[in-house]
């Protein structure tokens, strides 16, 4: 470091090592088109992608653009509640905001009829038992008004059904 | 030096996006600009952004920003947190070195999400000036005031900027704001930040701009009359406004001695001055001739879609140079607190090459 | 690359630790700077032009803070000019920085690169919860897991793959004075044990959040000559390349991402190495999370698909080894995440300049410095040599 000759009045002044400033700023966000599109039918526990007009990939929640093809996906399409994990995490550490117990599974689920999986929770089933190929389906939250979120899903549950053909989700592994 | 040409050029901006994310404003003008020369993202040899987290609120916008574009297969590919105009200077270094033929420059900013001034207010030193919250209207006024205090300007000659280019707006199919006044009608105006008044300050815009280089005889192929960029540099001054005379701003004058400006007639420029008094300044310091026609789109007192107005002033000179209707043209960006960064080009036509 | 030759001709880092509460942010990047200046033994003044990367500005809560920086490193007057490519950012600026001099526009540039991450929040500003997007419920480490877990899936490896390489590389930390963590009594059975924060990661196999910066001055070729004529050997840029591809995209393999592939083709063709795991003494690689050395490895094709773990298992990445890894105690060893890239890039250097003190590789002759970022969508790499390209 550079050696600093401070004046005498200075010498012996302790140095301040933090200053606490805070700052907060509000904004007003916007979900965009489409993402809007997939958001108003999520109220209604309606889960609806969107198709690229150019790769045909099924996108949920679709974004705006196909990222792969910069073009607007248009097409919707109505998907079920069902999917299959396709990898996922055991969380032993506390995270922000984050209201389950631990541990908890974090896990990528590939909704069926789309092309790209979305990170989500899982539930009622204890975490050292949940592996990849295991088939989920949705659990809402309570009530018929859903707020415009994925988080109207409470988390994923098993269908109980035998684990997907690893075929049908290899490439996603 | 290879002779690096903007071959197209567009732009989107409102006052504010109503209902469509970054990505939706972005992509209309990426894929307007493509269709302009009739390429495609996989023809590009490099692309390269400009935006900033703190005006999206969110870290990391750019990378979804980027679906925008359809960057599959990979691509090379880059990003500044600076306004785009110094994103087009590192897609023509990339073009210098030889490693590219071609490039896509885009940049975006949407600053109605947020509160644009308290936003800017962030860039100031953390440890003493930004806790004090100035916003840019604010240290503006200052640097207005400097001007008055040394009789350098009125305030009718701040008003005068105003009205011409609110007039010039008119023409303008990208203006958020626009009307022919007269001096008289905009002096009677109430102060913002005194000695600023309303029309003296940027309107809040959001918007999108992007542009294409390309080099040689590809810009030859893509465009009948390219813009080329026959001078490029950009400078920075001290952060801190006191150890600065607010009515100068040596890295405008550096950066346009090194970009050549005054190496032949200047017909038209482009001059990202988001506060009236600010262009007297710069087109003192670019020393522009009087014949000089400045700012005909309107300016950023028109629309300043913070990120994009620098490389939209590139865009807008390179546009009157293809289409014609003009023969030679220097843009300017800026960036930081009164007029800290800038940026200057000089756009010809094939006159002389 | 360009027409110039481009060296490396100092290098300066900051002793990095989890709170650098000493200094400023500009008092951090300037002790930096000024020990690149002085290894290259130049003047601020010598200085043609400064280039600067960090991650996100929330993680100090400055916007766009080469505004306010440009004072303390000497660049008023001068270009200025800032790169973010998120965590490859280190590396891509870098590149931005040789550009310059490659292609003949400066002679002689500084590059910088910091993050201060004990201001914030560093989870906070990693994982901000902002409306409408698919939620992340566990951060960073929680967005990585699962793609690990699929590489291990696909390559059998066993499970204390990521031990060893945590491991390795703290103990690669120990010769390397500037590291942020300097655990000399970490055993295989203390990683082991350690807590499993996201299964299949482990607290001792991820990196530390720290409070750091790295410099390199570049120059042309006169200035490489002239390094070299005084006894100070240069490193010459052979290669640079970046890539990138979408986040989340229908088929991204992101455990070996295209991207992460084509960039390593790239450089090396460019440094025209066409053997690298023969032609490669020492790799600086961007390893997060220990299970990403392996990887990286295969995705950097240092070795067949499947075999990255092989080469950690049997000692290969290690000190010492044939193809050694993050001898400077790598991304796992000290992480202010905007400068990390530029570590790698930066220590790459010091090993063919025969610079890296007590870790350094006998006789290295040519180094990779490799960086990524985002969700494994963005590269960064260069290979630079003891001989001039």
């Amino acid at each position: 470091m550079t050696e600093l000759s401070l004046p005498a009045r200075f010498e012996g002044v302790e140095m301040i090592q933090r200053v606490r400033i805070p700052a907060r700023l509000a904004y007003e966000f916007t979900a965009g088109v489409a993402t809007s599109r997939f958001l108003r039918q999520v109220v209604r526990k309606r889960l609806v992608g969107e198709r690229c007009p150019v790769c045909t990939k099924v996108y949920v929640p679709p974004r705006g653009a196909c990222p792969t093809c910069g073009v607007a996906t248009a097409e919707q399409v109505e998907l079920g509640h069902t999917g299959t994990i396709t990898s996922y995490c055991i969380v032993n550490v506390a995270f922000y905001g984050q209201a389950m117990d631990l541990p908890y599974v974090s896990a990528l689920v590939l909704l069926d009829g789309s092309d790209l999986p979305i990170m989500h929770l899982i539930g009622e089933v204890p975490y050292d038992e949940v592996h990849m190929g295991m088939r989920v389906e949705a659990v809402w939250e309570d009530g018929d008004e859903m707020e415009p979120t994925l988080e109207a899903i409470r988390y994923f549950r098993p269908t109980g059904e035998p684990d997907a053909d690893p075929a049908t989700y290899g490439e996603h592994v | 030096m290879r002779d690096v040409a903007v071959v197209a050029f567009a732009q989107s901006a409102s006052a504010q996006e109503g209902d469509r994310n970054e990505v939706e404003v972005l992509m209309p003008v990426v894929t307007e600009v493509r269709d302009q020369v009739g390429v495609t993202t996989a023809d590009l040899d490099f692309v390269c952004s400009g935006s900033t987290d703190y005006q999206a609120g969110v870290p990391f916008s750019f990378v979804m920003t980027l679906d925008a574009i359809g960057p599959w297969p990979p691509i090379r590919e880059s990003h500044v947190d600076m306004d785009g105009a110094w994103a087009l200077y590192e897609a023509w270094v990339k073009i210098q070195m030889g490693a590219a033929d071609t490039a896509l420059v885009y940049a975006y900013g949407k600053s109605s999400p947020g509160d644009i001034r308290r936003v800017l207010s962030r860039q100031l030193d953390p440890y003493v000036t930004a806790p004090l919250w100035p916003d840019p209207d604010a240290l503006a006024a200052l640097q207005a005031r400097c001007l008055l205090d040394a009789d350098m300007a009125t305030e009718a000659d701040f008003a005068s900027v105003a009205a011409r280019s609110l007039a010039a707006a008119e023409a303008n199919p990208h203006a958020v704001v626009a009307g022919a006044r007269s001096v008289e009608d905009l002096l009677d105006e109430a102060y913002l930040a005194s000695p600023l008044r309303r029309h003296d300050c940027p309107p809040v815009t959001d918007g999108a701009a992007a542009v294409i280089l390309a080099a040689g005889d590809r810009a030859r192929d893509l465009c009948e009359r390219p813009a080329w960029i026959t001078g490029i540099d950009h400078r920075i001054d001290p952060h801190q406004l006191g150890m600065r005379d607010l009515t100068a701003a040596p890295s405008v004058r550096v950066a346009a001695e090194r970009a050549g400006v005054a190496d032949g007639p200047v017909d038209v420029a482009e001059l990202h001055t988001p506060y009236s008094h600010q262009e007297l300044i710069v087109r003192r310091e670019l020393g522009l001739a009087d014949g000089t026609e400045v700012n005909p789109s309107g300016g950023a007192l028109v629309a300043n879609a913070v990120m994009a107005a620098g490389l939209v002033r590139i865009g807008e000179v390179a546009e009157r140079i293809s289409s014609g209707r003009a023969g030679r043209g220097v843009a300017h960006a800026t960036s930081g607190p009164c007029l800290q960064q800038n940026l200057v080009c000089v756009l010809e036509g094939d006159r002389g090459r | 690359m360009g027409a110039e030759r481009v060296a490396v001709v100092g290098v300066g880092q900051t002793k990095h630790d989890a709170v650098r509460g000493d200094v400023s942010i500009a008092g951090l990047v300037h002790e930096a700077a000024q020990r690149a200046l002085d290894d290259a033994e130049l003047d601020w003044a010598d200085i043609d032009a400064v280039v600067i990367g960090k991650a996100p500005d929330f993680f100090e809560g400055v916007m766009m803070p080469e505004l306010y920086l440009a004072d303390a490193l000497g660049a008023v007057g001068k270009p200025m000019f800032r790169v973010h490519t998120a965590g490859s950012v280190g590396g891509s600026t870098a590149i931005v920085a040789s550009d310059l001099v490659a292609a003949g526009i400066h002679r002689r540039v500084l590059t910088v690169a910091f993050e201060v991450q004990s201001v914030s929040e560093a989870m906070w500003a990693l994982s901000f919860p902002y409306p409408f997007q698919p939620p992340m419920h566990a951060g960073a480490g929680g967005y990585f897991a699962p793609h690990i877990r699929s590489y291990i899936r696909r390559s059998g490896a066993p499970d204390h793959i990521g031990i060893l390489v945590a491991l390795k590389d703290r103990r690669h930390a120990l010769g390397n004075p500037y590291a942020h963590l300097h655990e000399p009594d970490i055993t295989f059975e203390s990683v082991r044990d350690s807590i499993m924060l996201w299964e299949p990661i482990r607290y001792s196999e991820t990196c530390p959040s720290s409070d750091g910066a790295c410099a390199m001055v570049l120059t042309d070729e006169a200035g490489g000559d002239a390094a070299a004529a005084s006894g100070r050997a240069p490193a010459w840029v052979r290669g640079t390349a970046v890539r990138s591809e979408p986040t989340l995209a229908a088929g991204r393999d992101q455990v070996s991402p295209l991207a992460g592939r084509e960039c390593a083709a790239a450089v090396y063709r460019e440094a025209g190495i066409t053997d690298p795991a023969a032609e490669i003494d020492a790799a600086e690689i961007y390893v997060p999370f220990s299970w990403f050395e392996p990887m990286w490895l295969e995705n950097l094709g240092l070795c067949d698909v499947g075999d990255g773990w092989r080469l950690v298992d049997e000692g290969v990445t290690q000190l010492g080894g044939d193809l050694p890894v993050n001898c400077s105690g790598g991304v796992l060893s000290t992480n202010p995440i905007g400068a990390s890239g530029m570590l790698r890039f930066a220590e790459a250097a010091l090993q063919v300049r025969g610079a890296a003190g007590d870790h350094q590789v006998d006789g290295a002759q040519l180094a990779l410095g490799h960086a990524y970022g985002g969700g494994s969508q963005f590269f960064a790499m260069w290979v630079v040599g003891a001989a001039k390209p």
